[in-house]
C-alpha cells in the first residue's frame, strides 16, 4: 500500500481553489490523498514545497508575477521533482503547446471524472523535463532560481548585474552576492536577449547595469575596453568583437 | 456565405445636425466655387476675385440653407427618402430666390440672373443629397459589420470560464451569492447577444459594467477594487452599447490580474460643455508586451463611436508611468423616451 498522495493547489483565485479542494474531497473515497497547501501565487508556492513537500501540484497556468510554466521550471531544481498537472480557463496557446509536448493539463471548470483520471495518471507519468517545460515556456521567467540546503532560492532577473560562465557554472552576481547556476549560457542569453547582452564570450550583462566604458592600457599589452558597472566595483573586460557596443552606448 | 445585408437599403437623407455632415457640404460647395471660379479665369488673381464674387452669393444662401436645414432635421428624418428630397430641392430654391431678391435689392441687377443661379443650386443640392446617400448606403453595410464586430469585442473567453468555475465553486457554500453571480452572467449575455446597432443610455451600460465588475470581484476578491465618480453624470446620454464594458475588462486584464497586490479602477463619467466625458483608469506596469487584444477592442470602440457620432466623439488613449488612461468624449444626446 503506498502512502496517501501529497497534492498542492496554487491558483491566484481563492474560488478556484475552493473548487478544486471540493472537487479533491470528492475524490477521496476512491482515490485516497492529503491536501498539504494551498498557494496564491508561484512564490508562495515555491516557499511552501520547501517546508510541506507535496507529490502533486495542481497548477494554474496564468498567474499575477510569476505563471505556472515558470514555477514548474523552478521545481526542477528540487532533489525529487514533483507530478505536475496543470489547470487553465483558456489558452489556446498553452494548449496546443501541451498536446504537442504531452503534458497533463486540466480545463477549469474542472469535472470530477477528468480530476480523478489525471490524479490516477500522476503516479505512473513522469514528471515534465526542463525541455518540456521550456518549449511550454511563453516568456522569459521573472526569476532564476539555484538550489541551497534543500531549498528552492529565487533571484529576481532584475536584480542581476551580470551572468558570467565558468567552466560548469554560471556565477550570477548581484548587489549583495554570487550564485552558482547550472545552465548554459547560450540558453540564457537567447532567454533575456531583451534585458542582457554579450560583452564578452563568456559573460552576458544586464543593459540597465552597464554604467559606462573605460579604455585600459597596461604596460607591454593592447588596450582594451572594459565595463563599468552601477553598483560594484568590479569591472568587466569587453572583446575586440563587441567593441561596437562602446559607439552605440555613446548614442 | 449568406450576406448579412440583404434587405434593399431605402435611401436616407443625411443628419443635418451632425457637425461632420455640415462640415462636408460647406467643404464641397465652396469647393465646386473655387472650380468655377478657377475655370473661368485666366490668372490666379482673377480666379479669387472671381471666387470673391460667387461667394458674396452663395454663402449667404450656404449658411441660410444649414440653419433652416438643421431646424428642420427632425422634420426631415420622419419623411420617406424621395419626398425628403424633394422637400430640401423645394427648400434651396427657394431660399435661392429669396437671397437673389434682397441681393439685387442692395447691389442692382449686377449680380447675374435668377435662371442661371437656380441651375447651380438645383445640380449642387442633386449632387450633395446622392452622394450624402451613397455615402450612408457605403457605411450601411458598415453598421451592420459594427453590430458583427460588437460580438467579436466580446468578452474573453478566458473570463467566462474562470467566471463560471468561480459560480461552480460557491454552489455549495453560498448559494445566494451564487444565484446573483448567475443572474449577472446572463444579463452580460443578453447584451452582447443583443442586436446592438441601437444606441443605449449610459445608466444602461453603467448598470452592465456594474455586474461585470461583480463578477471579476467574485474571482478577484480584494485585489480588484473600483472607484465610481458619476454624479455628474448625464443618465440618459445615448452612448452605444458595450463601451464602456469591453474598456473594462482591458483595464481588469492588463491593470488588475496580473499583480499579487490590490489596485484600483477609477471611473469617472461628467457633463461638460453638452459633452459627456468618460475617463477610465487603471494601473499599469510596463512589461514592454504589446497587446494585441487590447488594440483590437480599442479600434473596434472608436469605429463604432465614429460610425454615430462621426467626428464629434473622440477616444485617446493616454500611457503614464504607471497607469493607463482611456479618455472618450460624445456629444450629449439625450435617449427619446
Amino acid at each position: 500500500m503506498t502512502s496517501p498522495l501529497r497534492i498542492m493547489i496554487v491558483d491566484d483565485e481563492a474560488p478556484a481553489r475552493n473548487r478544486l479542494k471540493e472537487l479533491l474531497a470528492d475524490c477521496a473515497a476512491s482515490f485516497p490523498h492529503e491536501v498539504v497547501g494551498e498557494a496564491a501565487n508561484g512564490r508562495e508556492a515555491l516557499d511552501l514545497m520547501s517546508r510541506e513537500p507535496a507529490d502533486l501540484l495542481l497548477l494554474d497556468i496564468r498567474m499575477p508575477e510569476m505563471d505556472g510554466i515558470e514555477v514548474a521550471r523552478h521545481l526542477l531544481g528540487l532533489p525529487q521533482m514533483p507530478a505536475v498537472i496543470f489547470t487553465t480557463a483558456y489558452d489556446v496557446y498553452a494548449i496546443e503547446a501541451f498536446e504537442v509536448n504531452a503534458v497533463d493539463y486540466l480545463m477549469k471548470p474542472v469535472r470530477g471524472e477528468r480530476l480523478l483520471g489525471a490524479l490516477q495518471k500522476a503516479r505512473q507519468n513522469r514528471p515534465p523535463g526542463p525541455e518540456q517545460l521550456q518549449k511550454l515556456a511563453q516568456r522569459p521567467r521573472t526569476c532564476l532560481s539555484v538550489q541551497e540546503r534543500g531549498k528552492i532560492v529565487l533571484i529576481p532577473v532584475s536584480e542581476v548585474i551580470y551572468l558570467k560562465a565558468e567552466l560548469k557554472y554560471v556565477t550570477i552576481r548581484t548587489l549583495e552576492r554570487e550564485y552558482l547556476l547550472e545552465e548554459s549560457l547560450t540558453n540564457l542569453e537567447q532567454e533575456f536577449m531583451a534585458n542582457f547582452i554579450r560583452i564578452h564570450r563568456n559573460c552576458l550583462v544586464a543593459k540597465a547595469s552597464i554604467t559606462g566604458f573605460e579604455k585600459v592600457a597596461e604596460e607591454g599589452e593592447e588596450a582594451h575596453w572594459e565595463v563599468v558597472l552601477k553598483g560594484v566595483e568590479e569591472k568587466l573586460p569587453l572583446s575586440r568583437r563587441q567593441q561596437y557596443l562602446v559607439k552605440e552606448f555613446a548614442k | 456565405m449568406p450576406s448579412i445585408n440583404q434587405n434593399a437599403y431605402p435611401g436616407a437623407l443625411p443628419n443635418f445636425r451632425n457637425l461632420g455632415i455640415l462640415l462636408r457640404i460647406l467643404l464641397l460647395v465652396n469647393g465646386v466655387c473655387l472650380v468655377a471660379a478657377a475655370l473661368k479665369s485666366a490668372s490666379m488673381q482673377q480666379a479669387l476675385q472671381e471666387f470673391t464674387t460667387i461667394a458674396a452669393l452663395v454663402e449667404p444662401i450656404l449658411i441660410l440653407s444649414l440653419l433652416v436645414l438643421m431646424l428642420a432635421n427632425p422634420w426631415l428624418g420622419k419623411l420617406p427618402f424621395y419626398r425628403g428630397a424633394g422637400v430640401v430641392v423645394l427648400l434651396e430654391l427657394a431660399l435661392t430666390t429669396l437671397v437673389y431678391q434682397l441681393g439685387a435689392s442692395f447691389f442692382g441687377s449686377g449680380i447675374g440672373s435668377l435662371e442661371r443661379l437656380w441651375l447651380f443650386c438645383l445640380l449642387m443640392t442633386a449632387a450633395l443629397i446622392v452622394y450624402f446617400n451613397m455615402r450612408s448606403r457605403l457605411l450601411s453595410p458598415a453598421l451592420a459589420e459594427a453590430r458583427l464586430q460588437a460580438l467579436q469585442a466580446r468578452i474573453r473567453p478566458h473570463f467566462l470560464f474562470n467566471s463560471i468555475n468561480a459560480v461552480l465553486s460557491l454552489i455549495r457554500s453560498d448559494t445566494k451569492r451564487a444565484e446573483i453571480a448567475l443572474e449577472d452572467l446572463s444579463d452580460l449575455f443578453r447584451v452582447l447577444m443583443a442586436d446592438n446597432r441601437q444606441l443605449s443610455t449610459l445608466q444602461q451600460e453603467v448598470d452592465l459594467c456594474r455586474r461585470y465588475l461583480s463578477l471579476e470581484q467574485l474571482r478577484l476578491g480584494e485585489r480588484l477594487q473600483v472607484e465610481w465618480h458619476i454624479d455628474n453624470m448625464p443618465h440618459d446620454a445615448q452612448i452605444p452599447p458595450l463601451v464602456l464594458q469591453p474598456l473594462l475588462e482591458n483595464a481588469v486584464y492588463h491593470g488588475i490580474e496580473p499583480h499579487t497586490e490590490s489596485g484600483v479602477i477609477n471611473i469617472n463619467i461628467f457633463l461638460r460643455n453638452d459633452q459627456v466625458h468618460v475617463l477610465l483608469r487603471n494601473p499599469y506596469q510596463r512589461e514592454g508586451v504589446h497587446h494585441a487584444g487590447n488594440k483590437m477592442a480599442m479600434e473596434n470602440i472608436r469605429e463604432r463611436l465614429s460610425l454615430h457620432f462621426d467626428v464629434e466623439a473622440s477616444l485617446t488613449a493616454t500611457l503614464r508611468d504607471d497607469s493607463y488612461q482611456v479618455h472618450i468624449i460624445i456629444p450629449y444626446l439625450r435617449a427619446k423616451k
